[in-house]
């Protein structure tokens, strides 16, 4: 065994940053390895095409946790806002709009009904979701052991369930598990605000508005806070990279060295523990603790290599769902764009388009069968209407997370295939901005498969993996592995594949360096 | 066989059926997965006689035989089994166990290394699922050959004798566990010293089209040596005797197995001999770590028994009649003279010497008697000539 005390953190995805900097913090030495020429991972702001920048994956800020930002020190870090209280638009092809916040709609259609249910329906998710978010601090406990740690964790978890009161934990444990469709036609009449709405539930997932988990999927979005508003939707001032190269600072100054472009090749072993890693050139970097920033596939299979663990666990990690269904289409544009009955005081806000659940659903059914949709949902910023600092002045850059385009498209997502999804893309986003077409100057289209190249995330999914009940918390990724620390010595977890998922959170991170910390 | 309606005949007659059958005197056939076995050609008792006095045939066919070849055979196999692989040399044989993620047993086998890097696992039970399982990671390929391999144990004093006779060149110095290939009716037939019987035995491995010809010429030969064919029930007597396990009786399969207790850890078998954990990696090495630490839950024991009644299915006692544990597989022993059993007795109890009582059911005459006869923990084998381990073998 190696008497290295050194960590190597394999990725500099903002969760390998939180971890990399906690644990610095702590005074151990650590260095973040990172695969990229410059950190983030998926929480990322590149140039797509000369003079316009982009969140190249994630967009919004709505799940980072509080504590992090405060602990780390982010704003110090130089952490800015452009905005922390977006309100999504819900695009109507005629134009009449519906627009909501954290606590009203307005706009469209929308009848009374549905403006006083809307806050009510808003505030008991938050409750749920504050459920969640408690569980999201800490370790899942571990299933069938008489441990105490164990054991109380799974205590706190019943008693936060049974302080929700009698009728919200009925409630609570009535919706956990079903579905968006189901719950959104008991509120509400809108077939536009359903249609929105349903999106909490399905973005970066894979599932439709009737499938069940989203709205476990919906709570676990609506988890986070941002300006100490829960649900509230932030927009970094520099795109997404911003959050990482602050977190890469606090990390830095906390004395972890960082260093990119050095993709690890694998995770060495001597007998039943970890010491070092071998980069794929070659260069080998001692270390007594290896903590993977990396999915778990990647991880354990990739580096590691499955042969180091025993089989029931190499199963389970093989039966992990991560097929991706998310894409990302980034567009430069020569002027602001023009939507169809919005106000330019609207353009910066979050525009979705998902005209009604039935809409939602057929766009799901494609992806079941290996075809993407044909009329894709979207949820779209624009962040320069905020930032001037992304494109040249007067251009502006389009941000959308468009779905569904399967990562296992059947044919492959060739050269035509691409083209044929972003032609439905234009179509469908040309029914609400009729000009916007002539005003493209670059299309970057990421598909699933290219956000697995380039960001070496298997089956290019959001969270690392499906966050669904069955991979969700002492099951995430799978059991065993739950606790960050993985059965081979050593070896830890700490990305979006573990508890709590995925987002730019940075919770896994956190809890992964505790997880480090309590192991020595 | 495995064709497109296999199903349909759902089960098959050995390659040696047509040499069995006109032996089987009582015509009654049970299966062993796929194919028909007998449990008793003519009569239990004579059978286990010949085993143990002359020699006598045993149809092995139906055993699983999965082979494993490829880059990684040995690494994959050091990972799936519990003990050292890297002890099981070209031309070595190996008994073996494995074990779920849990460290309890899934079934015991043999494992035959037949040329450098290529092996044979030999199983009661199908293990297809998780060997593919265990597979994910190597490089290597992994066949049911079940079918492919015609086989026979051929076990009993007399068998070396017979199987010079058969023209076997240099098979008397053959070692236990030793493997070695001989030219055969234009094909090849692998002999190795193995068996289940605890006494000088082979086992014969060949292709299915010289299976009858290889009947024939070892029935030719041991014509004088008292060879005869014996079943399963007499089988279950020898092995006992020998104090070799059986899945299924002594342990439960983990994998289909509902409560957790009922399955067993190899060091709850006795089985610690099979454990080399200085390995760093194999199906149950961190569970086993925890249970070497923290003590398992039960051990496993032979025991001699007063009297002479078997005590089948016995719950074994405290002096004050508490009840810690049970037998799994019992006989009057012929060869050893003794009252024999395997008891399954929950931690700690089982230490070599300690005395318990045995509750043993017996029928005379329709009459049910309940006894409590005194038993102890021993630590040899019931039955163990030297001429099993004797090289060269010795004829008799
Ligand atoms: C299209 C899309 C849109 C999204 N939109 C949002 C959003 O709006 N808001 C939001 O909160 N979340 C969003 N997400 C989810 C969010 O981006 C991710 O869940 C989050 O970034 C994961 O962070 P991470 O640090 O756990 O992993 P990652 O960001 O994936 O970081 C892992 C790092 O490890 C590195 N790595 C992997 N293998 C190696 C190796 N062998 N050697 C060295 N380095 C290696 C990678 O290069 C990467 O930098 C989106 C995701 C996608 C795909």
């Amino acid at each position: 065994m190696t008497d290295s005390k050194r960590i190597v953190i394999v990725g500099g995805g903002h969760n390998g940053l939180v971890c990399a900097a906690y644990l610095a913090k702590k005074g151990r030495e650590v260095m973040v390895v990172e695969a990229a020429e410059q950190v983030g991972g998926a929480a990322v702001t590149r140039e797509f095409t000369p003079g316009f920048k982009v969140s190249s994956c994630a967009h919004l800020l709505y799940l980072m946790d509080a504590g992090i930002s405060r602990e780390l020190g982010l704003e110090t870090h130089g952490l800015r806002f452009a905005r922390q209280d977006l309100a999504t638009v819900a695009l109507a092809a005629d134009g009449k709009h519906l627009t909501y916040t954290t606590t009203a709609v307005s706009g469209g259609d929308v009848s009374a009904d549905d403006r006083a249910a809307y806050p009510k329906y808003r505030r008991r998710m938050e409750k749920f979701s504050d459920v969640l978010a408690k569980l999201y601090t800490r370790e899942p406990p571990r299933l069938g052991t008489h441990n105490r740690k164990d054991l109380m964790s799974a205590a706190r978890l019943a008693l936060d369930i049974r302080l929700l009161g009698r009728d919200d934990m009925r409630e609570f444990l009535r919706i956990a598990g079903i579905n968006m469709f189901d719950i959104l036609e008991e509120q509400f009449d809108s077939a536009l605000l359903k249609g929105a709405l349903s999106l909490d539930g399905m973005l970066g997932g894979s599932l439709g508005p009737r499938s069940n988990n989203g709205v476990f999927a919906a709570l676990h979005r609506l988890s986070g806070q941002v300006g100490g508003t829960r649900g509230a939707l932030a927009l970094p001032a520099g795109g997404m990279g911003s959050v990482t190269a602050a977190l890469a600072q606090a990390a830095q100054m906390n004395g972890a060295t960082i260093r990119t472009s050095s993709p690890v090749a694998s995770i060495l072993m001597d007998g039943d523990h970890v010491c070092g890693v071998e980069l794929e050139g070659g260069e080998k970097i001692d270390a007594g603790i290896v903590v993977s920033n990396a999915d778990p596939r990647t991880t354990l299979f990739d580096l590691l290599g499955a042969r180091h663990l025993e089989a029931g666990i190499v199963r389970r990690v093989s039966n992990i769902r991560m097929s991706g269904k998310a894409a990302k289409l980034n567009l430069a544009l020569n002027g602001a764009p023009e939507f169809t009955g919005l106000g330019a005081d609207q353009l910066g806000e979050r525009l979705v388009i998902a005209p009604d659940l039935v809409y939602v659903e057929h766009a799901f059914n494609h992806s079941k069968y290996g075809e993407h949709s044909v009329e894709p949902v979207m949820e779209i910023t624009i962040p320069t209407v905020h930032d001037t600092t992304l494109a040249p002045s007067g251009q502006h850059v389009l941000s959308a997370v468009v779905q569904y385009a399967p990562y296992d498209l059947k044919g492959g997502w060739d050269e035509a295939a691409r083209t044929a999804f972003t032609n439905q893309c234009m179509e469908v986003l040309g029914r609400y901005a009729p000009k916007i077409r002539e005003q493209v100057m670059h299309t970057e289209l990421m598909t699933p498969v290219d956000i697995e190249r380039e960001f070496r995330i298997t089956g290019g999914h959001w969270h690392h993996g499906e966050l669904t009940l069955d991979q969700a918390l002492m099951l995430r990724p799978v059991p065993g592995l739950a606790q960050y620390k993985t059965p081979v010595g050593g070896l830890y977890l700490c990305g979006a594949g573990s508890h709590p998922g995925g987002g730019v959170m940075g919770a896994a991170g956190r809890n992964a360096a505790a997880a480090v910390l309590s192991g020595e | 066989m495995r064709s497109r309606g296999h199903f349909r005949k759902n089960v098959y007659p050995s390659p040696f059926h047509s040499r069995l059958e006109p032996l089987n005197k009582l015509k009654e056939w049970g299966r062993w997965h796929d194919y028909l076995s007998a449990d008793t050609y003519i009569c239990d008792s004579k059978e286990y006689f010949a085993v143990r006095n002359t020699c006598a045939v045993f149809d092995l066919t139906p055993m699983e035989k999965t082979r494993v070849t490829g880059p990684d055979a040995f690494a994959y196999l050091d990972r799936l089994l519990t003990r050292s692989v890297e002890k099981v040399k070209p031309g070595r044989v190996g008994y073996c166990v494995w074990c779920d993620d849990n460290g309890r047993l899934l079934d015991d086998g043999t494992l035959f290394h037949l040329h450098e890097g290529d092996y044979r696992l030999c199983s009661l039970h199908p293990q297809l699922d998780w060997m593919l399982t265990s597979a994910i990671g190597f490089d290597v390929d992994i066949r049911v050959e079940t079918h492919e391999v015609a086989a026979l144990a051929f076990q009993g004093p007399t068998s070396c004798a017979v199987l010079r006779k058969m023209g076997l060149d240099d098979i008397e110095n053959l070692k236990p566990f030793g493997i070695k290939h001989y030219a055969f009716a234009g094909t090849e037939l692998m002999v190795s010293r193995t068996g289940y019987s605890g006494d000088l035995g082979y086992e014969l491995w060949i292709d299915p089209s010289a299976a009858e010809d290889l009947w024939d010429r070892l029935f030719e030969a041991g014509e004088l040596h008292g060879i005869m064919p014996f079943g399963g029930n007499a089988l279950d007597l020898v092995r006992i005797e020998a104090g070799l396990l059986l899945c299924g009786k002594d342990f439960l399969p983990a994998d289909g197995t509902v409560r957790p207790e009922r399955t067993r850890s190899p060091f709850e078998l006795g089985l610690d001999w099979l454990v080399d954990l200085s390995k760093p990696c194999f199906n149950g090495r961190q569970a086993l770590l925890e249970e070497k630490k923290n003590g398992s839950r039960y051990n496993f024991v032979k025991l001699d028994i007063d009297g002479n009644k078997p005590a089948n299915d016995s719950f074994i006692m405290l002096q004050n009649k508490t009840t810690v544990g049970h037998v799994t597989s019992a006989m009057w022993s012929p060869s050893a003279k003794a009252n024999i059993a395997f008891a399954s007795l929950e931690a700690p109890y089982g230490q070599v010497g300690e005395e318990f009582l045995a509750e043993i059911y017996y029928q005379r005459e329709l009459k049910w008697t309940r006894v409590l006869a005194p038993c102890r923990v021993i630590d040899h084998n019931f039955f163990e000539p030297p001429r099993r381990r004797m090289t060269p073998a010795p004829d008799f």
